[in-house]
C-alpha cells in the first residue's frame, strides 16, 4: 500500500508554465495544494486559455469535467468561477479559476465544449454568475420564476423573499376557505 | 424496426394536411414509468420522429450543496446516500475520500479493502437495476425478475453490513462506522458462487435476442468526439471506445492492486452501453473475489482522536477520551484551509466532490459533480432524428438517476 489511497493524476504543474507560454498574461497565480494545480486566469482570457489547453498537444485537455463557483460577501471579488479540465490521453487535471468583481460578466466556454452548456446554466441558476455569449442562459434546477440564487452567501436559508408567485393560478377552494375561517 | 426510415421526399406542407408539415409538442414526465424518476422531457415530434428534446430538471432538488455549508463533514454523509440512491455506498466512499484528500489522511489497509467491496457491491446492484428496468421498458419483463432477485441478495448483504438497505451512510472520514459483521465474507462468497450463472442466463436471454438487438442496435448513437465534447463519463463514454476508467487511470482506495479489465465497445449505441455494463458486472465479480481474498486484519480507523470518535467503553471510563468525544461531537473535525476535487468511478461515471474549506467545521462550499447530470445532456444528441419509441431505449441506456441530477 505504498503511496496511500491516492495515486493522483499525473502532476500538472508544468501546464501552468505551458499556459503562460501559449497565452501570455493568462496566469495570474498558480497554487499547488494536495498535488492539484489551480491557475487563476483573468476573465477576459478564459476562453483563450481553455482553447489553448484543449488544442495544445502537450496539455490536450479534451474534456471539461466541471464548472462551479464560490460566492463571497467580503473582499474585492464576488464570485470565483472554477473550471476542472481533464485530459483523457495524458491523464492529468488542471483547475482554472476566474475571479469576478461585483457586476462583472464572464465569457461562456460553450464555443469550446458543448458540455459547458448545462454546467454554466447551473452556475447561473444557483449562484447568479452571468455568462456572456451563452446560447441558452436559463435556469436549470430552480423554477423559471424563482427570484433568488440560492448558493449566494446572502441567501436567507430560514425563509424570506423566496415564495414563488404563481400568476394566473387561483388558490384552491380549500385554501380560500381556510383563509376566511 | 429500429431503422429510422429515410426521410421521405419533402412534401410541401399543405393546409389542413394532418400528415405533413405539422409539429406536435408533447410532454413526457415528470411522472412517467420510463423516465426512471422525475425527469420531464418536452418533445417536439414530426409524426413519430423526435425533432427536439428539451429536458426540464429540478423536480428532486433538495439543495444539498447549500445544506452542506451548515453541516459538519461527517454530518453530510447521509445526504450523499440520496444522490445516486441506487448506489449509496459508492457515493459515501466518494465523499469521504474527498474529505480525506483535503485533510491528507490515509485510512488503514483493511478499511480500503472494505471500501472497495462497498463500491463493487454498489456497482453490481446499480447495474442490475438499470438492466432490469431498462429491459422492462422495452418489453422484456422476465429479465426484471431475475435482476431483482439478485438485488435482494445484495440488499441483504448491504443490510448485514450497514444496518440499512438503502440509506447506508457506512464510511466515516478516517475510516468506517463499523467493522464487517460475522459471516459477511460467507455471504459475499455465496453470492459470487451463484451470480455469474445468473448473469450468463441474462446474457443469453438478451444479447442474441433479435427483438432486443433491433430495439437497441443503432439506437441513441453518439460518436466518441461528441461524447468527449459533452463530458460523458462512465459506461456511456466507454461504449464509444474510450477505455477510460478512474479506477485504472487515477486509482483510489488501493484499486491499483486488483486485476480487472476495462470493457469498451465501439458503436456508442444503446446496445453497446448494454454490453459494457454487462461486462462491468463480471469485472466487479473479479474484484470482489480478490478483495475478500486479500482482506487484511487490523484497524478500520486511523488513530487520530481529532478525526475518529474514541471507543465508547473508553469514553465512559477515561477523562481524556470523554473530552475528545465531546470536542469532536460539538466542534466537528476541522480540515486545513484549501480546495480539493476528488473523483471516483461511480456506477454512472465520474462522481466528483469539490470542497472549499476555510478551516472551519463546515465546508465553505461543497459542489457535487454528478455523472448523471452531465450524461443527461447527451439526450438531445442521442434522441434527435430517432423514433419516439426509441427515446425510451435512449433514456434507459443513458441510465440517469434524478437524485444526483437535481441534488
Amino acid at each position: 500500500m505504498t503511496g496511500g489511497p491516492f495515486v493522483d493524476a499525473v502532476p500538472a504543474a508544468h501546464l501552468a508554465e505551458r499556459l503562460e507560454a501559449l497565452v501570455p498574461g493568462a496566469v495570474l497565480e498558480t497554487v499547488l495544494f494536495r498535488n492539484e494545480v489551480t491557475v487563476v486566469v483573468p476573465a477576459a482570457l478564459i476562453v483563450a486559455a481553455c482553447r489553448a489547453l484543449k488544442d495544445d498537444p502537450e496539455s490536450d485537455c479534451a474534456m471539461l469535467t466541471d464548472v462551479t463557483s464560490v460566492h463571497h460577501l467580503e473582499g474585492d471579488f464576488e464570485h470565483e468561477v472554477i473550471y476542472q479540465l481533464h485530459s483523457l490521453e495524458k491523464n492529468h487535471r488542471i483547475r482554472l479559476k476566474v475571479l469576478l468583481r461585483p457586476g462583472e460578466t464572464i465569457p461562456s466556454v460553450t464555443p469550446i465544449w458543448k458540455g459547458a452548456n448545462w454546467l454554466e446554466r447551473e452556475v447561473f441558476d444557483l449562484a447568479g454568475v452571468r455568462f456572456s455569449g451563452h446560447p441558452d442562459l436559463r435556469r436549470i434546477i430552480m423554477p423559471d420564476d424563482y427570484p433568488d440564487h440560492p448558493l449566494r452567501k446572502d441567501f436567507d436559508v430560514e425563509g424570506g423573499p423566496t415564495s414563488i408567485d404563481m400568476p394566473g393560478r387561483p388558490a384552491s377552494p380549500g385554501f380560500r376557505d381556510m383563509d376566511h375561517a | 424496426m429500429a431503422d429510422t426510415p429515410a426521410p421521405a421526399a419533402p412534401t410541401p406542407p399543405q393546409q389542413d394536411d394532418a400528415l405533413h408539415g405539422d409539429r406536435m409538442v408533447i410532454n413526457m414526465g415528470p411522472s412517467h414509468p420510463s423516465t426512471h424518476g422525475v425527469l420531464r422531457l418536452v418533445l417536439t415530434l414530426d409524426g413519430e420522429i423526435v425533432q427536439a428534446v428539451q429536458p426540464h430538471l429540478g423536480y428532486l432538488h433538495r439543495g444539498m450543496e447549500k445544506i452542506a455549508e451548515t453541516m459538519t463533514y461527517n454530518q453530510f454523509i447521509p445526504y450523499t446516500d440520496r444522490l445516486d440512491y441506487l448506489a449509496p455506498l459508492s457515493n459515501n466512499v466518494g465523499y469521504v475520500l474527498a474529505v480525506e484528500k483535503l485533510m491528507g489522511i490515509t485510512v488503514p489497509p483493511r478499511a480500503q479493502v472494505i471500501r472497495v467491496i462497498c463500491c463493487e457491491v454498489a456497482r453490481i446492484s446499480a447495474h442490475l437495476l438499470w438492466l432490469g428496468t431498462g429491459a422492462l421498458d422495452l418489453g422484456a419483463a422476465s429479465v426484471f425478475f431475475h435482476t431483482f432477485r439478485e438485488r435482494e441478495t445484495l440488499y441483504n448483504i448491504i443490510e448485514a453490513l450497514t444496518g440499512t438497505r438503502l440509506t447506508t451512510s457506512y464510511p466515516r472520514v478516517g475510516g468506517l462506522s463499523r467493522d464487517l459483521p460475522e459471516g459477511f465474507i460467507g455471504m459475499i462468497e455465496s453470492f459470487l458462487a451463484s451470480f455469474p450463472g445468473v448473469l450468463n442466463e441474462i446474457d443469453e436471454l438478451l444479447t442474441g435476442n433479435q427483438i432486443w438487438r433491433k430495439r437497441t442496435q443503432g439506437v441513441g448513437r453518439i460518436s466518441r468526439a461528441e461524447a468527449i465534447d459533452l463530458g460523458l463519463t462512465g459506461p456511456n463514454l466507454r461504449a464509444t471506445g474510450v477505455a477510460y476508467d478512474l479506477r485504472k487511470a487515477q486509482p483510489y482506495s488501493g484499486y491499483e492492486q486488483y486485476e480487472f479489465e476495462v470493457p469498451v465497445a465501439s458503436e456508442g449505441d444503446a446496445f453497446d452501453r448494454y454490453l459494457v455494463r454487462l461486462e462491468e458486472m463480471r469485472q466487479s465479480i473479479r474484484i470482489l473475489a480478490q478483495a475478500i481474498r486479500i482482506l487484511p486484519e487490523g484497524p478500520i480507523d486511523i488513530d487520530d482522536p481529532k478525526v475518529i470518535l474514541p471507543k465508547k467503553d473508553r469514553v465512559l471510563t477515561n477523562m481524556e477520551e470523554l473530552i475528545e468525544q465531546f470536542m469532536l461531537v460539538t466542534e466537528g473535525l476541522k480540515p486545513p484551509a484549501g480546495e480539493v476535487y476528488h473523483a471516483i468511478e461511480a456506477p454512472k461515471g465520474e462522481l466528483g466532490f469539490y470542497i472549499r474549506s476555510t478551516g472551519e467545521k463546515s465546508p465553505y462550499r461543497l459542489h457535487i459533480r454528478a455523472p448523471s447530470f452531465v450524461n443527461l445532456q447527451a439526450i438531445e444528441t442521442m434522441a434527435k432524428g430517432g423514433l419516439l419509441s426509441d427515446l425510451i431505449a435512449v433514456v434507459a441506456s443513458l441510465d440517469p438517476v434524478m437524485g444526483e441530477v437535481d441534488r
